[in-house]
């Protein structure tokens, strides 16, 4: 694999391929637990920190801790301190397909020079606002537009786009329904 | 070998070698061990051929054309090698080959167990017990249909069938009928049963879209020519991912047509994502169609670029019609991701979603722990035994009725390996 060591997207694709093999042998390892602690400051403003996660079998830690501000804009009334909730999803969904890209291009020698996306949710506000129960609250429609230039054909490119889907978490979590337990403490 | 007759007039006993199932891969190796002077008997629960005649749905016809209709030292010499065979047509090559290899099938034996044995294996059957050096198993890849476990949240107002039950639309109510799974089963039934008056929603999920034929010729000719068929389990990069690939989107009819996605599309089947869950009585399918779609086309349009390479290479091109590529999959702008299974619309759901062996006999610790078996190209975790028909077992046709061709020799060969050094083990602690 000459050509591989010559293409360096900043990925170390043998640590994952190590980590699938290791982790197919070791399938309790292979168990994760994301973790997301938030707090009320006002009126439609949390703070929401990340910091610990569980998995390999041990809890785990970021090397620092994030902290991200979730509110709403003013055309909503809101102090616009942060992004909104859906705009967070939508954050979620490019990093993870990009982080697909790159690491599917890394394993097939594909050199990256830059990758653009624009991710966009619609929603009609008909459903949140309750004015009409048969508009859903969420995401009618989720657009990603890629914008890729790297050493590669347009097939080549559109494959690393397909591939970063199929083994995206939030892509998945988008597109599948997902059991959730809101409890209360 | 040596043989009692029991009470039911079955023959049981020592032998060298246990074949568990008489279809076209059991009966290969029956073959194979002839060859080789190998005694052995070949254990068939109900007759030769038994799956092709009882578990499978009446327009069948194999995917692979007549030419590739092959088992050692016999082949298809009809008039039709571009032609693909009906099940009874199936049968009656099974039994024509298990007839001409004189194969020493005992009917009508259902194996019980199969144990570990100071001697070798104990193989025990509704007709008598067996022990035996080793043993074969070709009891098939196609026993027990795979069910999602959303099935168990379907309204009971709905029917379910598999497709080891379904042999017609006419077995499925009158209705909207929902197809999950879209391979060559769930493509060719949901065809048969949208043109019988009944309207399919098809549920696609990973899929292989292939054309019948391309530039002329079928698409198996073009896969065995650029070895693709024959490509080796510890050739592939990802043999777990190899062997999860669905079957190809092909049927075999008289009219050598492709059936594709846009095919049923324009027969009116609808298309929805792969059946995510069942909640509150309502089907919810995923949204990721269009991906699952997209990838399929580019499989096929780097598929079809290996075979124009490989005719450039080959002075082929004058051979055969002018490369072409086909239409992406329509896929609508957007799918439906929800369908209400309780209003009444779909009266029936057939799981299309594959197959598996049945293991549940097989006493030795051979089962990984998700019940596969554990095996290297068809050599089993155990010593002695080994298994055949599995997909991409030792090479992609590993499933196919010619790939036993190959199969059954090279373990035939291991096996026979295998009985010699235990007889030079034996004669060894026997001269002490």
């Amino acid at each position: 694999m000459n050509m591989a060591s010559k293409v360096d997207n900043g990925v170390n694709v043998q640590a994952l391929l190590d980590a699938r093999e290791a982790l197919s042998q070791a399938p309790e390892a292979a168990r994760f637990t994301w973790r997301a602690a938030s707090t009320w400051m006002s009126g439609t403003h949390t703070r929401a920190n990340v910091k610990g996660f569980d998995g390999l079998g041990a809890a785990q830690q970021h090397k620092t801790e994030f902290s991200f501000d979730v509110d709403h804009p003013e055309v909503f009334a809101s102090e616009d301190n942060g992004a909104t909730p859906v705009e967070f999803v939508l954050v979620g969904l490019a990093g993870c397909l990009t982080a697909g890209i790159a690491s599917v291009a890394q394993n097939r020698a594909i050199q990256l020079r830059s990758v653009k996306a624009i991710v966009e949710g619609s929603m009609d506000l008909a459903g949140i606002l309750g004015i009409d129960p048969d508009v859903r609250n969420g995401f009618d429609d989720v657009k990603v537009t890629f914008e890729i230039d790297a050493d590669a054909t347009r097939e080549e490119i559109e494959a690393l786009v397909a591939q970063s889907q199929k083994r995206s978490a939030v892509f998945d979590i988008i597109t599948n329904p997902t059991n959730v337990a809101v409890m209360v403490k | 070998m040596s043989t009692d007759r029991t009470s039911s007039g079955a023959k049981a006993g020592t032998v060298t070698t246990v074949v568990i199932g008489a279809g076209h891969a059991g009966l290969a190796m029956s073959r194979r061990l002839t060859e080789r002077a190998i005694d052995h008997v070949v254990l068939e629960r109900a007759e030769v051929a038994n799956s092709w005649r009882r578990e499978r749905w009446d327009s069948l016809r194999l995917l692979t054309p007549n030419w590739m209709s092959r088992l050692p030292g016999f082949r298809y010499r009809g008039t039709d090698p571009d032609g693909f065979m009906t099940m009874t047509e199936v049968i009656a090559f099974i039994e024509s080959y298990a007839a001409w290899i004189g194969a020493p099938v005992q009917n009508g034996t259902t194996v019980t167990s199969v144990c570990p044995d100071p001697y070798g294996y104990r193989v025990t059957t509704d007709r008598g017990t067996w022990r035996c050096r080793s043993v074969v198993l070709a009891s098939g890849a196609f026993n027990t249909p795979t069910v999602p476990a959303v099935a168990s949240a379907v309204p009971d107002s709905v029917r379910t069938i598999t497709p080891r039950e379904y042999r017609n639309p006419t077995d499925l109510e009158h209705g909207g009928v929902l197809v999950v799974g879209a391979s060559a089963t769930g493509l060719q039934l949901a065809e048969e049963i949208q043109r019988s008056g009944r309207p399919v929603t098809l549920s696609v999920g990973e899929h292989v879209r292939m054309p019948r034929l391309y530039r002329g010729l079928d698409v198996q000719r073009w896969m065995m020519a650029t070895g693709l068929l024959d490509e080796r389990y510890d050739q592939v990069d990802d043999i777990v991912r190899a062997r999860h690939v669905p079957s190809p989107q092909l049927v075999g009819t008289p009219a050598r047509t492709t059936l594709d996605l846009n095919t049923l599309t324009a027969s009116g089947v609808r298309l929805v994502g792969r059946l995510a869950g069942v909640r509150s009585g309502k089907a919810l399918f995923s949204g990721a169609l269009r991906n699952h779609c997209a990838m399929a086309d580019l499989k096929l349009g780097r598929m079809l670029d290996g075979f124009d390479a490989w005719a450039r290479a080959h002075d082929f091109d004058a051979a055969v019609d002018l490369p072409e590529r086909f239409e992406p999959t329509r896929v609508g702008a957007s799918p439906t991701l929800e369908l209400d299974l309780e209003r009444g619309e779909i009266r029936s759901i057939v799981w299309a979603t594959g197959f598996k062996p049945d293991y549940s006999w097989l006493h030795v610790p051979v089962l990984d722990r998700r019940g596969k078996l554990r095996h290297d190209g068809g050599v089993v975790d155990a010593p002695g035994m080994y298994v055949l028909g599995l997909g991409f077992m030792r090479r992609r046709k590993s499933s196919f009725m010619h790939g036993a061709e190959d199969d059954s020799n090279e373990l035939a060969c291991h096996l026979h390996a295998y009985l010699d050094s235990v007889t030079r083990h034996t004669m060894l602690a026997a001269a002490g």
